[in-house]
């Protein structure tokens, strides 16, 4: 066994243990850390085929970006976690035929040939020179134009949506408006008032 | 490099999205001070690109963007009745969002951005620009349904169709990574040729093909993937089930084409045996199920689960002939759904839904005019001649004898019959029943004319049912 073979099966059999934690902790904290080490392993496999820049790009917007927002929204919100398991014996019956019968399919579809080892030749190893960023940057901004153009559609259509499904204007807020405090002029703050000086005693 | 980047045939898309950022930013100065500005800028927005769009009538097949793009017959036609279909949904219910607080400048531009994913949709020759424009077009439409955040209804509505729709897109994407793996290409064309000299025995190929069907199903609702379209027309706003109900048919019918038609084509006997289970329940459970219902919008979701399944009876046919019948029918079914929710649109007023079937009881004697138009629509959707829906029915099933699938044929003729129980039972219920309460139309004056015309169209088209059978025919015929 090579040493590339043995990263590939130690990298590999973490990404699998730690996606089975995810999903069976009891502690959704635990489970979004998981599922961290489940993104950091598949990463790695992906620096083996040296894509290094999607490598990267995982873990900088999945395990930088992404997984922290959720592990906010996991600690910010108080979900009954025991509430969302009511009714899992109830259910388990038909949900577990259903998985058996995929995976039975799966492993018919995985096993009949398209995917044995013999019909994927081993990818050639690319010259020192050769940068994956650089073709991807290629890539994107002229043949994959039209996708990336919708894309970013897609991402301001994002926007515009958490928007308009959050934004409330709410009156009797108190909130400092540095426009109107920059233009105070003396007279609106104070008063001279004409006083007779008072006698003495 | 030039060549490839001929964007001229794509103007009406780039238009769209121009107009919708620029009406995102006048809506936000203009607000207060001209707040119909952005309801007139949409509508001058889509009557422009109908005109950009008919620019494109008569073209050559072309495609652009390196091959992701394609411009074709089919394209023009579907994206013209998109634009305007969504025009005329947006005067009829201008009224009622006004009333119920809609009324923003974002509704309008997720509107816009809805009609830049479908347009998107039907010009794609690549899974990834055809993936794209149905999440755009998703996208917008939970948003649409959510709108109205104060309604329970309408937010749960939306969380359903959020996660069902999620779990659609997964299907569908899975198909295609399965095809990728079978092909090694995204591109429809390669993919076409790839798979020409393919066996049914190839089990990757079939199971693409079944998770590809599957998501195809789920958008289209047919059952038994159907479970999200009842509660979302009974849920949502109706100015937005309007929206749902009629421009994203026509999508969803350039979706089918462009995956099982450009790509798919070599393999029909498979997927066409697949949709004809998908039919023969959707018509089934479409047409029971409707007769037990006592809300009008979520019988007319039921309404829309069988209708889908008449749609696919074309496509079954597997040849041009049936595939121009497809097209006719959701032009026609988009037609007639349009003029039922602008109907309904128009007897709701604030704070009063006109959901209920019972709130039409005896309308002939307060409305007459507007019972006669309910009463059209709903002769034209159970398929009763001299309507235009008699004719759609009649051309897709058509197209199964003509392929010799007579059985088929019948089922689908048996169950129109049943079907046309509860269609009438609103005829008779606004005819023969006597009126609860009394009912005013609050609705603007241009609504009311254009759904007039509307329901009056689906007879008065008659005379020229043929040009537009051809239309559909010549779309079809030149397909890239």
């Amino acid at each position: 066994m090579t040493f590339e073979q043995l990263a590939f099966y130690f990298f590999a059999s973490v990404a699998i243990l730690a996606a089975a934690m995810v999903v069976t902790v009891r502690n959704p904290v635990r489970a979004a850390l998981f599922l961290i080490l489940t993104f950091f392993a598949v990463a790695c496999i992906w620096m083996m085929l040296e894509a290094e820049f999607l490598a990267i790009v995982l873990i900088l917007v999945y395990v930088g970006a992404v997984m922290v927002l959720f592990l906010f929204v996991v600690m910010m919100l108080d979900i009954d976690f025991d509430q969302l398991r009511e009714g899992f014996a109830e259910t388990l019956p038909i949900g577990a035929t259903v998985a058996v019968l995929v995976l039975l399919q799966l492993v018919i579809v995985l096993t009949s040939g398209p995917f044995e080892l013999e019909q994927v030749a081993a990818p050639v190893p690319a010259a020192a020179d050769y940068g994956n960023t650089h073709q991807l940057g290629l890539l994107i901004y002229t043949y994959y134009v039209y996708p990336f153009e919708l894309a970013a559609v897609m991402l301001v259509l994002a926007m515009i949506a958490a928007i308009v499904l959050t934004l409330r204007d709410r009156t009797g807020t108190r909130s400092q408006k540095p426009h109107e405090q920059t233009q105070v002029k003396r007279k609106d703050r104070v008063r001279l008032v004409k006083m007779n000086a008072e006698k003495k005693n | 490099m030039n060549h490839i980047l001929n964007m001229q045939v794509a103007t009406p898309e780039i238009f769209i999205f121009s107009m919708a950022c620029l009406i995102l930013m006048i809506d936000l100065y203009t607000h207060d001070r001209l707040p119909l500005l952005s309801y007139w800028l949409t509508q001058a927005t889509l009557v422009a690109g109908i005109y950009l769009g008919l620019g494109g009538m008569g073209t050559e097949p072309v495609t652009t963007f390196n091959g992701m793009f394609i411009h074709d017959g089919m394209s023009v036609v579907v994206k013209l009745a998109i634009m305007l279909f969504t025009l005329i949904g947006l005067v009829y219910s201008r009224q009622y969002i006004l009333d119920r607080g809609m009324y923003r400048g974002e509704y309008y531009v997720l509107v816009l951005i809805a009609v830049l994913g479908m347009m998107v949709m039907t010009s794609a020759s690549h899974f990834l620009s055809l993936y794209l424009g149905l999440e755009l077009l998703s996208l917008s439409l939970y948003t649409l349904v959510a709108i109205n955040r104060d309604s329970d209804t309408a937010v749960e509505a939306a969380m359903k169709y959020f996660v069902l729709g999620a779990v659609a897109s997964g299907m569908l994407l899975y198909g295609m990574s399965l095809m990728y793996g079978v092909t090694g290409s995204l591109d429809i064309k390669t993919i076409s040729a790839a798979i020409q000299g393919m066996q049914s025995d190839d089990v990757m190929l079939m199971l693409g093909l079944i998770f590809i069907v599957v998501g195809l199903g789920f958008k289209l609702g047919v059952v038994p993937f159907h479970m999200w379209i009842p509660d979302i027309y009974q849920g949502a706003p109706t100015s937005v089930v309007l929206f749902i109900a009629t421009a994203p048919k026509l999508a969803a019918f350039a979706m089918v084409i462009r995956l099982l038609v450009d790509g798919f084509q070599s393999i029909a006997v498979n997927w066409s045996d697949m949709l004809v289970i998908l039919a023969v329940l959707s018509m089934a459970l479409g047409n029971i199920v409707a007769i037990a219902q006592a809300n009008f919008k979520r019988m007319l979701a039921y309404s829309a689960i069988s209708h889908m399944g008449y749609f696919l009876l074309g496509i079954i046919s597997a040849n041009p002939n049936g595939y121009s019948a497809s097209l006719f029918y959701m032009i026609i079914y988009a037609f007639t759904g349009l003029a039922a929710f602008g109907l309904i649109l128009l007897m709701s007023r604030s704070g009063f839904e006109a959901e209920n079937i019972s709130d039409y009881r005896g309308l002939n004697r307060e409305h007459p005019w507007y019972a006669f138009m309910i009463a059209l629509v709903m002769f034209s959707m159970a398929g009763l001649p001299p309507t235009v829906g008699f004719y759609a029915k009649l051309s897709v099933i058509q197209a199964l004898v003509d392929v010799n699938m007579i059985s088929l044929a019948v089922i689908a003729v048996l169950l129109a019959v049943i079907g046309a129980f509860y269609y009438l039972r609103i005829v008779k219920t606004m005819y023969f029943d006597a009126p609860e309460a009394e009912r005013t139309i609050t609705t603007g004056l241009d609504a009311r004319v254009l759904v007039s015309l509307n329901a009056v169209m689906l007879l008065a088209v008659m005379p020229w049912i043929g040009t537009i059978m051809d239309l559909c025919m010549s779309a079809i015929q030149s397909m890239g």
